[in-house]
């Protein structure tokens, strides 16, 4: 296999404006940085939103390939001499990639080869080295009931305000946010009438002063109650602007309404991306999901006013897909995908350890994009840039884990 | 009252508390203030007249006033051994005492499910239609839809062969609440959960929605008997072998899914001694082991014809099996087809480490996060005496004091929580239509076939005590007793089954609270329900089951 080691710090990286920008607060002070996590649930297929500029490419999916840029009205977008960028992120992010603040990394992913959905979201989400996997006997034991972006929070626990939260924008704790720091959670795509009442809350309150659950339910109703007045004013807004948004937008609208104010790392999952048949080329099923996606994302950046340049988003999913298109139109499971990292103090480009996609030599096992560049590497790098964490505290959050800086922030 | 009251075997609505009003609220609460007294005798309450119509005939009047009569330690161990107490439970363990109950109740009659339940069950599809019949028409139906040239109409095809397979584990889940809910076998469905989790498979796979109801059914049938048996039930059902992958096994071409988790989750656990090279020599053991759905068999060598079994959708394919010896465990295992995998399968029932692993879960699930020690010793000695006698290992659990002394402790996962709660709030009403109890359970995250991993739900507490869970359990509780306590119709209302007029109210202002919650609530718990009572009544189910006390049992 033929690597190319480059680590895009010319072109794409020099737009960016915040270039300069200083992350890592000093201990004792107010923490003002924000991370969301997006996971993108079923491995979506990277290689048709950041399209390889090569000939192999085009043989191998004759009929969902996207063509090349400047190649008619569904033409690939351009974004360097190596890579194009899908149609479907001309009206959402596009400026905003133009303006350097969105990076990608290619090759990404993890070393888990069973391309099973569920095992490989869980072992990504636990952060933790893979059975067999070498380990240096001094690093942590590994704790297979915390999630990484939970021992992440522990980590920060010190530099979080006590009306500073984590929080899962879900319905049920995700792995990845388990563990021993107070997360909460709750989905934002429907939003009724809170439950329970200013009233009842109280009832609730004082029934369970005292208990071990105490903590839990009063965090977990003042959530429900934050929720509900930003959703509250939400709506005034929508009847003054008369925005009708849906989807993933809508919830990404709500998103950064709670992660302007309190929320210091959160997390959202988007499913529908197993596209084993019919996905589509340019436009189609898979472009349809990537425009919602990537709206949202502009909507998320827009409202985060002037708190996006203190915030990066990172977009993972558990895998990729196969590299040449299926009997059905479709990709079946692969290995490495593309990580998104968007923010106002993102350096955007392509990033990270690169493989010419020219031939099938290129694939790994013949199939599917080989993993260059492991999570926990490329979290743990950015971490480190992000927090100021130390080698000790990467090595919590990722035990065994090599923390590689992708120049990402 | 024993000789004059015979036993009756399922909920049946009983009036001896049953009315709508406050008035009568507070007579409940007053019986709670009197038994908190130490009041010994509860007033013989004399029923007032029947409120809703009876759902199924039979009530017996006195089953609540016996209810009454039952100590508060029996109230909660049977409360904390099944999924609740209701006044049927408690009347039993009045009459039988509660070491003959606990007998009873693990070495059940089978439940006969009350006319309107049994009448939604045969109507299902998973019950009308043999499983065998099942899958051969969904595999003709896939390779229809896989076959369809043009895309769009494929996609179609598809997503209509994806919505029989939905159908199918609807089915499944609503049968399983249906029984969890209605059965007075209240040990034997907890088992029955405990065992699904432990051999844990997950609907979403291929086509294991078809499977999922017929592998429940199967391990119901050796929920209390022998671990052995109930080992083999799950090693041989297509459902496992789908879903950890041992179809796929086979000589030349291993796959260790199964063999690994075989040891690490359903026996031996993590730490219980076998080594990679067990895993391995494990798989060979376990090759040729798979699913045929065809009628007719697979050609196999003249010679290993013998060896060949295809019983249902079961397979043993010896072209498959690798005819070598393996060294499993510290045990020489030389080539005899399927009598290798039954040969294993004796040896893991009967290890000590799989007798300690699988008590420590047992006593995980019914007594503590951590599990006493000493129990789990004499529950092992148990097993290992009984050869893997799951009644006889759960009977010394039972009436252990570790079990005594932990009630109260325990936090219920969702799935206790949602069918408690039900029971509880519906006492004596048939649940029909467990589609609520599904969706509260969508909602908490603890899908029945919904674990995606071979690991199971968690039973810790940890696991389902975030802040997001508790929310939503008061949104649950809420919707569970409707509006204002009025009850939530969807439990007892099914298309083309007449539902009950009035429908059920909830409450929970019963015996089965007075016995088990009352006596131990809180002062703050008291004053809020004694503060609902005054000033929302119609709230005052809901704020029982949002209470600490009725998160634990």
């Amino acid at each position: 296999m033929q690597r190319r080691h480059f680590l895009h710090a010319g072109a794409a990286a020099a737009l960016s404006l915040n270039a300069t920008h200083t992350w890592a607060t000093p201990a004792g002070s107010t923490l003002d940085t924000r991370l969301l996590v997006v996971f993108l649930r079923g491995a979506y297929d990277a290689c048709n939103v950041l399209v390889p500029q090569t000939s192999f490419y085009a043989e191998s999916r004759p009929n969902i390939g996207i063509a090349r840029p400047g190649a008619g009205k569904d033409a690939a977008l351009p974004l360097d001499a190596d890579w194009a960028l899908a149609p479907a992120l001309q009206s959402t992010l596009y400026p905003r990639i133009r303006a350097g603040e969105v990076a990608f990394v290619p090759f990404a992913g993890i070393d888990d080869l069973t391309r099973s959905h569920f095992e490989t979201q869980d072992r990504v989400e636990l952060g933790l080295p893979l059975p067999g996997e070498h380990v240096d006997p001094s690093a942590p034991r590994a704790d297979t009931t915390q999630g990484f972006l939970n021992r992440l929070a522990q980590e920060l626990g010190a530099r979080l305000d006590s009306d500073q939260r984590v929080m899962a924008f879900t319905d049920r704790l995700p792995r990845v946010m388990q563990g021993r720091h107070m997360v909460v959670n709750t989905s934002l795509a429907r939003t009724g009438k809170p439950g329970t009442d200013a009233r009842q809350a109280a009832l609730l309150q004082r029934m369970y002063a005292g208990t071990p659950l105490e903590r839990g339910v009063v965090e977990g109703l003042d959530t429900q109650k934050q929720v509900a007045l930003e959703m509250a004013a939400e709506m005034q807004e929508a009847s003054r602007n008369a925005i009708s948004s849906k989807g993933f937008d809508l919830e990404a609208t709500r998103i950064a309404r709670l992660m302007r104010d309190q929320v210091r790392v959160g997390f959202i999952d988007v499913g529908g991306w197993d596209t084993h048949v019919a996905q589509g080329g340019a436009t189609g099923a898979l472009a349809g999901r990537i425009t919602d996606l990537s709206r949202g994302l502009e909507t998320f950046a827009r409202e985060m006013g002037p708190a996006w340049k203190d915030t990066v988003v990172v977009v993972i999913s558990e895998f990729g897909r196969t590299f040449k298109e299926n009997g059905n139109r479709g990709t079946d499971h692969g290995h490495g995908t593309a990580y998104w990292v968007l923010g106002g103090g993102v350096r955007g480009g392509v990033k990270g350890e690169q493989v010419a996609l020219t031939g099938p030599g290129a694939l790994n096992e013949g199939r599917d994009w080989p993993v260059l560049n492991e999570y926990r590497g490329m979290f743990g790098g950015l971490f480190q840039r992000m927090y100021g964490l130390d080698a000790a505290a990467l090595q919590r959050v990722f035990p065994g884990g090599q923390p590689k800086d992708l120049g990402l922030v | 009252m024993t000789a004059h009251h015979p036993a009756p075997r399922t909920r049946a609505r009983v009036p001896a508390f049953v009315c709508t009003t406050a008035s009568v609220r507070a007579t409940a609460l007053a019986l709670a203030a009197a038994a908190l007294a130490g009041c010994g005798t509860p007033p013989a309450a004399s029923p007032p007249p029947l409120g809703p119509a009876p759902v199924i005939a039979s009530p017996d009047t006195h089953q609540e006033a016996d209810a009454m009569r039952v100590s508060t330690l029996d109230a909660r161990r049977v409360d904390r051994a099944g999924f609740g107490v209701d006044a049927l439970s408690l009347q039993q363990v009045g009459r039988l005492g509660y070491a003959r109950w606990v007998d009873e109740q693990l070495h059940p009659a089978p439940f006969a499910p009350p006319a309107p339940v049994a009448e939604r069950i045969a109507r299902m599809k998973i019950v009308r239609e043999p499983l065998l019949v099942r899958l051969r028409d969904e595999a003709a139906v896939k390779k229809a839809a896989d076959g369809v040239a043009d895309d769009e109409q494929k996609k179609t095809a598809q997503q209509a062969y994806q919505k029989d397979l939905y159908v199918q584990a609807d089915e499944a889940t609503q049968r399983w609440l249906l029984t969890a809910v209605n059965s007075p076998n209240q040990v034997q469905e907890r088992l029955v959960w405990f065992w699904v989790n432990h051999f844990s498979i997950a609907q979403g796979k291929a086509n294991l929605r078809v499977l999922v109801g017929d592998y429940e059914a199967t391990l119901r049938a050796h929920a209390l008997g022998k671990f052995r048996d109930l080992l083999e039930a799950s090693a041989m059902h297509p459902a496992m072998l789908r879903y950890l992958d041992n179809e796929r096994n086979a000589a030349g071409q291993l796959n260790e899914n199964y063999a690994r988790e075989l040891m690490e989750l359903h026996t031996l656990g993590v730490d219980g001694g076998y080594s990679q090279a067990d895993v391995q020599e494990m798989a060979r053991v376990l090759t040729g082991l798979g699913i045929r759905i065809d009628a007719t068999d697979s050609k196999v060598k003249p010679q290993l014809q013998a060896q060949y079994l295809h019983a249902g959708a079961l397979e043993f394919n010896p072209n498959r099996h690798d005819q070598g010896t393996k060294g499993v465990l510290g045990l020489q295992v030389p080539s005899a087809g399927i009598a290798e995998v039954h040969l294993i399968l004796d040896r893991l029932s009967r290890n000590p480490a799989t007798a300690r692993h699988v008590s420590a879960q047992l006593a995980q699930y019914f007594v503590a996060d951590v599990p006493p020690p000493a129990l789990v010793d004499r529950m092992a000695r148990r097993w290992l005496a009984t050869d893997g006698d799951i009644a006889e290992v759960m009977k010394l659990l039972l009436t252990s004091p570790e079990y005594d002394a932990s009630l109260g402790t325990r936090f219920k996962d969702p799935w206790a929580y949602v069918v408690s709660a039900a029971r509880l709030a519906y006492d004596g009403d048939v649940v029909v239509n467990p589609a609520p109890l599904v969706n509260a359970l969508r909602q908490l995250g603890e899908m029945p076939f919904g674990r995606e991993t071979p690991d199971g739900w968690s039973m810790t507490e940890a696991a389902w005590a975030s802040p997001g869970q508790m929310t939503a359990r008061f949104d649950v509780a809420r919707n569970l007793v409707g509006g204002n306590g009025n009850g939530n119709g969807g439990l007892f209302r099914v298309d083309g089954l007449a539902a009950p007029a009035p429908l059920p109210r909830a409450r929970v202002e019963s015996a089965a609270w007075l016995r088990t919650q009352a006596p131990r609530e809180s002062e703050a718990t008291r004053q809020a329900l004694l503060e609902t009572l005054q000033s929302h009544p119609g709230d005052w189910s809901w704020v029982a089951l949002v209470s600490p006390e009725f998160m634990r049992n």
